[in-house]
């Protein structure tokens, strides 16, 4: 029997697990990826502890951690919320919000840059001829992470809205009406009955949040490849740079084991959750 | 129905809100994809006076986008190919053995949905460099493999679970040998499972980025994604034609999207709602 699991365990092995064990190594070396690695001891997280860049890039993993635990859930949850009141437009209106996350990042990257932020091309030049005095957020070192995490957003709060929808849609109508009977109005309606109801699915999608966060790269390197200035730069494109651009492995290896130990932790908790919900469906 | 009067109200004008700034940059880049790129800058939001479908003809032209989607969908192919292959009989496994080893092998296929690419993503390009594989199609679907197995391991679990033990044992009491009873028993319970995974999987390898980008560096053999990503920047001067392409990319995905809408959103969500 084990024999069936055997090729997907290997390939798993062998392109996954193998490769990251040595990138734990490869931190405690200097490596342009070619020629012979040399034993650096701490010397690469030194290196990256007196950079400044790297500081700033932890930051602003934090600062997207923070933006995406908030903005997209409380839209998601809302519009969950809506749609569940909503049962006629509910089909259409969750492939309409669904459909951003389908479409390719680095076609979706694009598309914001000519056709929303651009200064030439874009609604900020539109704005612009219309008296609004807007300058391209993408070009600003203070702004243009935020202007990518707007981008990303886009892409993902419909996506988590129609995943709380369908737990929504898992409390039973009798809990719903009961608390209506009671003249429960809409926000009471979403605080005591919808947002505990789907409590376990909330957590999870929280936990992956502060997961996939530590992890962004995809956008960020499309549309500023961490740029003005190092402004946008967070510990994946950091590494990125490093490993491909400039030739020193080591130090990127030792961002990306950075990167994992934060979001180790929440791995940690989402193992924990999913184990236990797993022993109790088998 | 739910709510008050006021409350509904709310709720559509929220969801009138959502719904058009989930379209406003789709439509956009279909609208000025028609367009010239004189008529962009002077007013993109403006209808199309004329619709220039020459934007399209050119964009496949100059930027050979022919080849780039075939090696998209070959990529898809061979990725969904080798998954499916891989992840059924796995699933089925991890679906009916118990006991600790399995326990682990489990937890071990659940820690790695999590890990990030850029864990393995160094060492594992300057090894395959080594070996000759950059610049390789069927690399590239290979590593896919690995990343995307995951996912349908637990999908396709959940459809083992599913399926009574009494079928097999039914099989093995008439002779069948365990791979008799995969193929011909469990297989053929398996096919809406399989649909499932074979378009989210598809999906990813042709949307996927990263891995593309990096793994494949030479005209003759990237994905229609690089292919796009390499063209365009953001000071891109021929935005009309841009669109064109992207819309090309796009337009097979939100195809199949449309025919095919439950398994997606279904496949995507699969894991995340919690009972």
């Amino acid at each position: 029997m084990w024999l069936f699991a055997l090729p997907a365990l290997l390939i798993n092995i062998c392109i996954i697990l193998v490769p990251a064990v040595l990138t734990f190594t490869a931190a405690f070396f200097i490596w342009d990826g070619v020629g012979t690695p040399m034993w650096a001891g701490l010397a690469n997280f030194q290196n990256m502890a007196a950079d400044p860049v790297f500081w700033s890039a932890l930051t602003n993993n934090f600062i997207w951690t923070a933006i995406f635990l908030t903005v997209p859930v409380c839209l998601a949850l809302v519009m969950a919320a809506a749609l569940l009141m909503a049962p006629k437009a509910r089909i259409v209106v969750q492939s309409i919000i669904f459909l951003p996350r389908i479409i390719a990042v680095a076609v979706t990257g694009r598309i914001f840059q000519g056709m929303i932020f651009s200064p030439a091309t874009g609604i900020v030049a539109w704005l612009n001829e219309h008296g609004f005095s807007i300058s391209d957020p993408l070009a600003d070192p203070d702004r243009s992470l935020y202007a990518v995490a707007a981008v990303d957003i886009w892409h993902w709060w419909g996506f988590l809205a129609v995943v709380f929808l369908s737990a929504m849609r898992q409390i039973s109508v009798d809990q719903i009406e009961a608390a209506r009977l009671d003249g429960a109005g809409f926000f009471a309606l979403f605080r005591y009955v919808l947002i505990p109801g789907i409590r376990p699915t909330l957590t999870l999608m929280l936990i992956l949040t502060v997961i996939w966060s530590f992890q962004v790269f995809e956008f960020i390197f499309i549309v500023t490849r961490g740029g003005p200035a190092y402004g946008s730069e967070v510990l994946a494109t950091f590494a990125y740079r490093h490993a491909f651009f400039e030739g020193d492995v080591g130090q990127a290896a030792a961002a990306a084991c950075v990167m994992s130990l934060f979001g180790l932790c929440a791995t940690a908790v989402y193992l924990w959750l999913q184990i236990t919900d797993d022993a109790q469906s088998t | 129905m739910i709510g008050d009067r006021w409350s509904r109200t709310f709720a559509l004008g929220l969801i009138g809100v959502a719904s058009f700034s989930s379209l406003l940059p789709i439509v956009l880049a279909v609208m000025n994809a028609l367009k010239t790129t004189v008529e962009i800058g002077s007013n993109p939001l403006a209808l199309p006076t004329q619709l220039h479908w020459e934007n399209f003809s050119s964009a496949w032209r100059n930027a050979q986008l022919g080849p780039s989607l075939l090696h998209s969908a070959e990529i898809a192919i061979l990725t969904i190919v080798m998954v499916c292959v891989t992840a059924t009989p796995c699933a089925y496994v991890l679906a009916r053995q118990k006991g600790k080893f399995w326990r682990f092998i489990t937890f071990y296929f659940m820690a790695t949905i999590t890990v990030p690419v850029q864990l393995y993503l160094y060492p594992l390009y300057f090894i395959f460099a080594k070996l000759g594989l950059v610049n390789s199609i069927p690399a590239v679907a290979l590593i896919y493999t690995a990343m995307f197995s995951p996912f349908a391991i637990f999908l396709l679990r959940t459809y083992a679970l599913a399926i009574p033990v009494a079928l097999e044992e039914a099989a093995q009491v008439d002779g069948a040998k365990p791979w008799q009873t995969f193929f011909y028993v469990i297989l053929p319970m398996m096919r809406p499972g399989l649909l499932t995974v074979a378009i989210i999987v598809g999906l990813n390898a042709w949307n996927e980025f990263v891995i593309a980008v990096t793994f494949l560096q030479n005209d003759s053999n990237v994905t229609a994604i690089v292919r796009f990503y390499n063209l365009t920047g953001q000071y891109s001067t021929d935005w009309g034609e841009m669109l064109a392409a992207a819309v090309t990319i796009v337009l097979p995905i939100v195809v199949i999207f449309v025919l095919l809408q439950r398994q997606f959103i279904d496949g995507m969500t699969s894991g995340a709602v919690k009972s």
